[in-house]
């Protein structure tokens, strides 16, 4: 038996009515009450997978931390980018479809690139935990907010202590070689670096610059080729991984310059030291890190000497940390988990009760936290210490570092 | 810039050749006699690497004292897998052998990430820092046992299937299928003796690779494309070809990123590929298919 399909009016208009309702149901689903989902995106895999499950230990202990300072509860949805910028991409899709009302991510420029597009179109507030090219911020998105320095404010803040530790150590390099990755992150620093040093008058000049695929088996041809050009001073922009290579081919290809300078991740990473043992003393990172004097800095140590006592609390904890409280303060203040009520109230945001250093966290026209400091540090005996701005530093700088062959 | 620079990246470029080639020799042996082309071959080489992580971590042995063991693991594994899994899809269609074997990979990968997780784990023995001293050449220590073993392995396989009735058998299997079955050799045995020999091979590969760098569960994608890269330049199924592939590849990063960018040595390892590709379809030492 069959029976025949008539198009009435009223079928018409309840079909139509259903499909309205299909459409409107993220936004629907997006403004409902209770806990705020939190899309958290981090390379959990792949060449920046342990960076990655570093990011994730700011996130495990945010929530007491966050409760404790009166904050509200956020409800935290993981997600995997494989360290891909393609991953990253449809993760953040997927992660909106299934009801994240806000998204924070992902260390990687790249990826966090590719997460923004997504986050502007969908009109999701996405919070950059750790990214640093420039052109994130510069393309007008209204719902893409960074608590993260950009290039130029590293490599600024890098010069301005490189200057004060080699005065006062009472050394003048003349030559420097720059090695960095070929990525989206170690692209915009090379950039930078033409632009922001010669400000600086420092007594170095970068004889050589050499890009390297970060996730290359092997890179004793890159030192070979910075050990050729006799520099005093090496310049670095790495990840981890690529940072315990290199620090393996200038030991075996005896190659101990005066002063190893990294100006990103890999260098003070825990997996670093503990790979590298007393090889891994003696490199100093220009790094945003945190503010040891503010209270909340206390309770984020506390917190990680607790949850991972093995750990040394570092930027990749501050910054997802720091990510998660701009998403609970906002929530707190917006009442609501509307996406536009959510980055109305993450663009008056002004936290001064936070961790980094600097004078806290708000936001500028671009949503660019522009008021973030950076400090030196420097590896020694497996620990950190605070060696620039002399203001904020706890130990003096061993300069020139101690040869590889000495220890 | 000097020229002693030039020499020791030729002669790093060489030593790690050396271990890519060994590596891919299994890879060539596999495809050479059973006509399977393993898309697991990466997977199985980082699983060879972790147990030589297991074994310095947990017994302390050295890994290139574990470089036997290991491969006869990796035999039994290689072995098993070819006789319950593989076996039944021989005389199927190439793209369902493909499919089976990219679907091991796969899991490999995903099991290693559960077992041991994302990051990168690796030994640290006695001689990982050290280095030779000849004149102004400055040679990895690591590399040069690695590529030792390299060539001590690949001689021992060359004795095996010159001179041992096993070895004239399997290679009997690879030129003549039907005549092997004819004169009443056992090829499904065969068949598997031989995938496990190229696993032993991988192994011994894996248990070396983990003394020059360290190992993750994303490695064993990259390292079957390199072994494709490397048998096809070389030859598919050509034993001392895989090894000249090693080589050439090696050799080719190497000098790419001293004369070039570091960042551009894989693209060039890979227009080697395409030029042979171009130039001689069957790979370097590979024969013409008739």
């Amino acid at each position: 038996m069959t029976k025949s399909l008539t198009l009435t009016r009223r079928t018409l208009l309840a079909g139509a009515a259903a499909t309205t309702s299909l459409i409107a149901a993220p936004s629907i689903l997006r403004a409902q009450s209770g806990p705020l989902k939190v899309g958290v995106l981090l390379p959990r895999s792949g060449a920046q997978a342990g960076i990655g499950q570093d990011c994730q230990r700011g996130v495990d202990i945010a929530g007491p931390i966050l409760k404790g300072l009166g904050y509200p509860d956020l409800q935290i949805i993981n997600a995997d980018t494989e360290t891909s910028v393609d991953v990253a991409r449809s993760r953040a899709e997927r992660l909106i479809s299934e009801g994240a009302q806000l998204l924070v991510g992902a260390f990687d420029s790249g990826q966090s690139t590719a997460i923004a597009q997504v986050a502007e179109q969908k009109g999701v507030p996405f919070v950059i935990n750790i990214a640093a090219a420039p052109p994130i911020t510069e393309q007008g998105y209204k719902f893409v907010f960074r608590n993260f320095p950009t290039a130029p404010m590293i490599l600024g803040d890098a010069f301005a202590n490189q200057k004060e530790l080699f005065e006062t150590a009472g050394l003048a390099p003349k030559s420097a070689v720059l090695l960095h990755v070929n990525d989206t992150f170690g692209t915009s620093m090379q950039q930078g670096v033409a632009g922001v040093l010669p400000k600086f008058n420092l007594s170095y000049k970068i004889v050589e610059q050499i890009a390297y695929d970060g996730t290359a088996r092997d890179l004793s041809v890159e030192i070979s080729k910075a050990k050729a050009t006799n520099a005093e001073v090496l310049l670095l922009v790495s990840r981890l991984n690529d940072a315990i290579l290199l620090t393996r081919e200038m030991v075996k290809q005896r190659w101990s310059p005066m002063a190893v300078m990294s100006m990103g991740p890999g260098w003070y990473e825990d997996q670093y030291l503990k790979t590298l043992g007393k090889l891994g003393d003696g490199p100093i990172s220009f790094v945003p890190w945190y503010d040891p004097n503010k209270k909340v800095s206390k309770l984020m140590v506390e917190a990680l000497a607790k949850h991972s006592p093995e750990v040394n609390p570092n930027t990749n904890h501050v910054y997802t940390f720091e990510a998660l409280m701009i998403a609970a303060d906002a929530f707190k203040r917006a009442g609501s988990t509307d996406p536009k009520a959510l980055a109305d109230a993450i663009r008056t945001t002004n936290i001064t009760d936070n961790v980094s250093i600097g004078s806290g966290i708000q936001f500028d026209a671009k949503g660019q936290n522009d008021k973030l400091k950076n400090a030196a540090i420097q590896n020694r005996g497996g620990k950190l210490v605070t060696v620039a701005p002399k203001v904020a530093s706890d130990a003096k700088a061993d300069l020139p570092m101690t040869a590889y062959d000495k220890r | 810039m000097p020229i002693d620079i030039y020499l020791n990246v030729a002669v790093s470029g060489l030593l790690t050749g050396l271990v890519y080639g060994l590596m891919a020799l299994g890879l060539s042996v596999i495809f050479g006699v059973v006509r399977v082309v393993n898309f697991a071959h990466g997977e199985m080489m980082t699983i060879a690497m972790y147990l030589a992580v297991l074994a310095f971590s947990v017994l302390g042995l050295d890994p290139l004292v574990m470089m036997v063991p290991i491969a006869a693991v990796l035999f039994v594994f290689g072995y098993a897998l070819q006789a319950g899994l593989i076996g039944p899809f021989i005389n199927k269609p190439e793209h369902m052998q493909f499919i089976l074997l990219v679907a091991v990979a796969v899991i490999l990968v995903n099991v290693q990430l559960i077992v041991f997780g994302p990051d990168a784990r690796g030994v640290q023995t006695a001689y990982s820092y050290d280095s030779f001293a000849v004149g102004k050449l400055i040679i990895d220590a690591t590399k040069v046992y690695a590529a030792l073993a390299a060539l001590t392995v690949s001689a021992a396989l060359f004795v095996f299937f010159r001179f041992t009735e096993v070895g004239k058998a399997i290679r009997a299997c690879a030129d003549n299928y039907t005549g092997a079955l004819v004169v009443g050799l056992d090829v499904r045995r065969l068949y598997a003796l031989t995938f496990g020999i190229g696993a032993a091979c991988v192994g011994a590969a894996g248990a070396m690779m983990v003394v020059i760098i360290d190992v993750t569960p994303s490695l064993g994608p990259a390292y079957t494309l390199l072994a494709f890269v490397i048998v096809i330049t070389g030859g598919l199924g050509s034993m001392p070809g895989a090894l000249l592939g090693g080589v050439l590849i090696g050799m080719t990063e190497a000098m790419a990123g001293l004369l070039f960018s570091p960042s551009a040595k894989t693209m060039f390892a890979f227009a080697i590929l395409v030029l042979v590709l171009l130039f001689r379809p069957q790979g370097i030492m590979g024969k013409r298919a008739a």
